[in-house]
């Protein structure tokens, strides 16, 4: 039986390298409640999907069940070729090719910014201390914040926190970043610096998979955007396509909604 | 008096020091004392208790007190005070029990080693602190050697133990070991698995539901119906299993309220890098889980402390059982205030020092989580 799901997963992904996240069908429940229905999508490497939708339609939950911070029930989740079970090794081996950066951002409080950017390397993939802290003020430099390496994130502001949030993902040189709402906690003042550490990690050819509000976004750097309604993908297409020719009635009413203010 | 406002244009008001505060004695009498006459009539109140309490307790305690006499009578017959002699006469059987006489030093070099054992694992920024941890591992067996021999020394039964000697072995060992195996529990009854899960919530409330002396009468007594006929098992370290199992249940339910005041997010963010369940634990949610259980946790050692007094229900003579029988002594009969103040003291000093260090402790991790 081991046998044979390791050999679909390697024929799959050397069928479909490009392929880096394929949902099929795949259905959750939270107890009776149905939260995500017949969900089916396919993340090629390189591409930037924003997911949008009214609050309550299952967008974070359908990516937080990409690293299984929460289970499906039904259907099937591929990352890299290797399949999503309750085989805890697996898990183990998507969550390092899978970065998250969260609403509330999760730094860790008793740990300095440096730290919490090191961590991951030097306990999950067993890097030495120097490299691990070379990396990490490479990456926040590139995140415009290397001079508060040594404080702690109660100091800091929240969009440096969002950016150091991003910098520790980023550490553990992830094949994929998941982003759940990553500004929807922020001032204005300071979504514009998260959104454009963003949009310059976009250039870099990440594959990006971000849950937003910020349609500006959407347009400048999504592949796909990607509309979500009472757990279901009702529409999917790319950003031109999506904002000026809208499809479904609901995907309409959503954009006149969050368009018109 | 008057000033005159200075106006400023919008956006270039410059930062100014804070007015000075009216300060002096004066001042702060009439705020906080005779404010009112209400709290006017309290302070004259409080000051007449003060004046009839504290004059005649030092005149007891201190300026009448009697430092040499060889019994009683002869104490009342050199001044009316606290007749200190008594506990002069009896302080090494307080101190150190029954021990040998000869064998003291072995007790005071095991106290001093345990000064020296206890730094490196309360303080953080000494010198040397990587072999001094090596050093406070290693303790507990220098500690047992050299408090009950062997190896080239002379052997000392446990019978022997007692004192404050003998409250501070129970005290410390029950807090060394309970705080470990507390933090398992604590971790074992949040656990998913259902066998570890009922083990530990077994433990824990069947340990909860029960008073420590009945635990300790089970040691004493009870417990040889149980091992096979024969066995001899140390009462002493029956004693120090039944207190260690004890604390660690409280100490659980303590870490596991500060478990659950960890924001979901931490668990999430730490698995989401890939960290295995031991790795967050140890390097994520343990410390902050510590942190905030660190006001309940010194509490509970404070009341393990000053409960190792109990063995005394079971014959071991801590110090306040080697008081009482001093007391019952024809020599020093009566003197229970002298007596009862004394192993007061001692208890406050050593559970005061533990609370202040909680307040230290607290203070230190605080840094950083505050902006």
């Amino acid at each position: 039986m081991g046998e044979a799901n390791t050999a679909t997963a390697s024929v799959q992904s050397s069928a479909s390298s490009d392929e880096l996240i394929k949902i099929i069908g795949m259905h959750k429940w939270y107890g009776d409640f149905h939260v995500l229905k017949d969900i089916n999508l396919s993340v090629t490497r390189g591409e930037r999907i924003v997911i949008c939708g009214p609050s309550g339609s299952g967008k974070s939950t359908m990516i937080r069940c990409i690293n299984r911070l929460e289970e499906h029930q039904k259907g099937q989740i591929i990352v890299d070729g290797i399949e999503l079970t309750n085989d805890l090794k697996q898990i183990d081996a998507i969550r390092r090719e899978v970065g998250m950066v969260f609403q509330h951002f999760n730094l860790f409080p008793h740990l300095t910014v440096l730290e919490n950017c090191t961590l991951g390397p030097i306990w999950v993939r067993q890097t030495p201390r120097a490299e691990a802290e070379e990396t990490a003020m490479n990456y926040l430099s590139k995140v415009k914040i290397p001079e508060q390496a040594n404080k702690y994130p109660g100091q800091l502001s929240g969009g440096q926190q969002q950016r150091v949030a991003i910098a520790r993902s980023l550490c553990m040189n992830p094949r994929i970043m998941l982003f759940d709402e990553p500004t929807s906690a922020l001032d204005p003042e300071m979504i514009k610096e998260v959104l454009d550490t963003m949009i310059e990690l976009a250039e870099t050819g990440m594959t990006m998979l971000c849950v937003t509000h910020e349609m500006g976004f959407a347009k400048t750097v999504a592949d796909r955007v990607i509309f979500m309604d009472g757990g279901e993908i009702i529409e999917s297409n790319d950003p031109h396509e999506f904002f000026d020719n809208p499809q479904h009635d609901r995907t309409k009413l959503f954009l006149s909604q969050i368009l018109g203010h | 008096m008057s000033e005159v406002a200075q106006s400023y244009t919008p956006g270039t008001h410059p930062d100014m020091p804070a007015p000075v505060g009216q300060r002096g004695v004066l001042l702060w009498l009439r705020t906080n004392l005779f404010s009112s006459w209400a709290n006017t009539l309290a302070t004259l109140v409080a000051i007449y208790i003060l004046y009839k309490i504290i004059p005649p307790l030092l005149d007891w305690a201190v300026f009448d007190a009697v430092l040499n006499a060889s019994n009683r009578d002869e104490c009342k017959s050199i001044g009316p005070g606290a007749c200190w002699a008594f506990i002069k006469d009896r302080w090494s059987i307080m101190v150190y029990g029954f021990y040998p006489e000869a064998l003291r030093w072995r007790v005071d070099l095991s106290f001093i080693l345990l000064c020296m054992a206890l730094v490196p694992v309360l303080f953080d920024k000494i010198p040397f602190r990587k072999p001094g941890l090596i050093f406070s591992c290693l303790y507990p067996f220098i500690a047992g050697w050299l408090l009950l021999g062997g190896f080239g020394l002379k052997h000392v039964g446990t019978d022997e133990f007692g004192g404050m000697m003998l409250n501070t072995v129970v005290g410390v060992t029950g807090i060394a070991f309970s705080l470990p195996l507390g933090i398992l529990l604590a971790l074992g009854r949040q656990s998913h698995l259902p066998i570890v899960k009922s083990i530990s919530v077994c433990f824990i409330e069947f340990i909860r539901g029960v008073p420590l002396i009945t635990l300790l009468f089970v040691a004493s007594t009870m417990l040889n119906y149980f091992l096979p006929p024969g066995t001899t098992f140390d009462l002493l370290l029956r004693v120090l299993i039944m207190v260690t199992l004890f604390s660690s249940a409280y100490i659980a339910e303590v870490v596991r309220g500060g478990l659950q005041a960890i924001p979901k997010g931490q668990y999430e963010a730490a698995d989401s890098m890939g960290l295995k369940y031991w790795q967050s634990m140890r390097l994520i949610i343990l410390p902050q889980a510590l942190k905030i259980s660190i006001p309940g946790i010194v509490n509970t050692f404070i009341g393990l402390f000053k409960d190792t007094t109990l063995v005394l229900i079971i014959g071991l003579l801590d110090v306040l059982g080697i008081s009482r029988s001093s007391l019952a002594d024809a020599q020093w009969n009566g003197l229970s205030n002298e007596a009862y103040i004394s192993i007061a003291l001692f208890f406050f000093v050593c559970c005061f020092s533990m609370s202040r260090y909680s307040i230290y402790l607290e203070g230190k991790l605080d840094k950083g989580y505050k902006r």
